[in-house]
């Protein structure tokens, strides 16, 4: 987490309880979810992270910013690159989850402002936008390669 | 928050890991999942001067039932215990503790084994291979030896494992026809520790208990192995009377300590309970049903 924001100055990975509690430092490591609090950059060393930067392709929003913005799944927006980064890996595992699915896939992280009613609307709808254009989320992960 | 400097070490062989804990010694650590050192090193509660990083090690990452006894790897992750078919169809008490461990994201980083070496007195896996009657082998330099998982835990966060030795593997008795388990966690919300939790672990031979496994966690300086209750089930007809005589000693031999989680009443009382509930769904599911 320094190491992105220090050395990297990619600050959009939010530093939370920074003792792996909350979840707003979440990133994905090959895909998976990680808090990134909680691992050595030293440990990533050859692997692919993505951060939320790596989203926006292009200047355009992937569907699960679109999404939370149309759903409104943010007040503060503290919490929200780690909504968002672990809502894509369950929508890439889970393209149609139930509302259930994506309380239990959150857990992890802690939003303090929305009490998660827009943010789940927020996943939900992504899923449904996503299902009809699945070429998206591969143009994301090819610019969190580059 | 950053840790106090250390030098990070990514041996590539077991024998290279155990090369530089034998040299390194006290200050020395393994890095496995990394989920509570890593914390634990930017609070700056432990320090270690180095690192020892088993995650490039090939093959420690695995699930095996082999000769009668399941192995679990050093690196065999809670993700994998929660998504484990084998786990959900044969070792119960494993399956359901596995979803309870901290939140999703944790999960998929942080290790049984690595969990079990911590021994936090609230971890859940100790309590679940207390109840399982494991064995931790222990693998140093100049050889191995194997405990019991009883003969293990030495109070909150200490065990008998030497600066120069890694817990290589965990080993459980295979599971056989008519057992079943449990594990009942109460918690105040998703990824906080226990508040109390109770592991059940039963093996029933012709309508009787052959042997009982009980664990608890959070109840203590350590993990605790309900021993008196776990007896009292031998050779018995789980029948009420049964299951209310173990959940009581159960109970008494829970030492919890009054904290903003509970009073010592409560959590005692909370013993009883889930041992009563964990008894009877190990009992049902080791008759086959749920």
């Amino acid at each position: 987490m320094h190491f992105l924001r220090e050395k990297l100055r990619l600050t959009g990975t939010h530093i939370g309880c920074d003792t792996s509690h909350c979840g707003a430092c979440t990133v994905l490591v090959e895909g998976t979810p990680v808090k990134s609090c909680t691992m050595l950059a030293v440990q990533v060393d050859g692997q692919q992270v993505t951060t939320v930067e790596a989203l926006a392709a292009g200047g355009t929003l992937h569907p699960i910013q679109a999404a939370f913005k149309q759903e409104h799944g943010l007040q503060c927006g503290f919490c929200t690159p780690g909504m968002m980064l672990t809502s894509i890996a369950l929508l890439q595992e889970k393209p149609d989850p139930t509302e259930d699915d994506i309380r239990w896939a959150l857990s992890g992280n802690i939003c303090r402002c929305t009490g998660y009613m827009n943010i789940v609307k927020a996943v939900k709808s992504a899923a449904a936008q996503m299902t009809t254009s699945a070429a998206v989320p591969e143009a994301a992960t090819a610019a969190a390669r580059s | 928050m950053l840790p106090a400097p250390f030098e990070y070490h990514a041996p590539k062989t077991v024998d290279e890991a155990l090369e530089l804990l034998d040299q390194l010694g006290d200050e020395g650590k393994v890095l496995a999942g990394g989920q509570s050192l890593i914390p634990l090193l930017k609070l700056r509660f432990a320090s270690p001067g180095h690192l020892v990083d088993i995650n490039k090690i090939k093959d420690l990452d695995y699930l095996e039932e082999r000769d009668g006894t399941l192995r679990i790897g050093p690196l065999f992750r809670h993700k994998s215990a929660e998504r484990s078919s084998l786990l959900a169809s044969r070792y119960h008490v494993m399956a359901d503790a596995a979803p309870q461990i901290a939140d999703p994201i944790i999960r998929n980083r942080g290790t049984i084994a690595g969990s079990v070496a911590h021994a936090d007195p609230s971890g859940d896996w100790g309590a679940v291979l207390l109840a399982l009657d494991a064995e931790l082998v222990l693998r140093s330099n100049s050889g191995s030896r194997t405990v019991k998982a009883r003969d293990f835990f030495n109070g909150p966060f200490s065990t008998v494992l030497e600066p120069n030795e890694m817990l290589s593997e965990i080993r459980i008795p295979a599971s056989r026809s008519q057992t079943g388990g449990a594990y009942l966690k109460l918690e105040r919300k998703v990824g906080d520790f226990a508040t109390v939790a109770v592991a059940v672990h039963l093996q029933m031979d012709d309508g009787q208990v052959g042997s009982a496994g009980i664990g608890l966690t959070a109840v203590g300086p350590q993990n605790i192995k309900a021993e008196r209750a776990e007896a009292a089930l031998k050779g018995r007809v789980l029948d009420d009377a049964a299951i209310k005589e173990a959940s009581g000693l159960a109970a008494a031999a829970a030492e919890p300590k009054t904290d903003h989680r509970g009073s010592v009443e409560y959590k005692r009382n909370i013993v009883r309970v889930f041992t009563e509930r964990g008894l009877k769904r190990a009992y049902e599911r080791a008759r086959g049903g749920g």
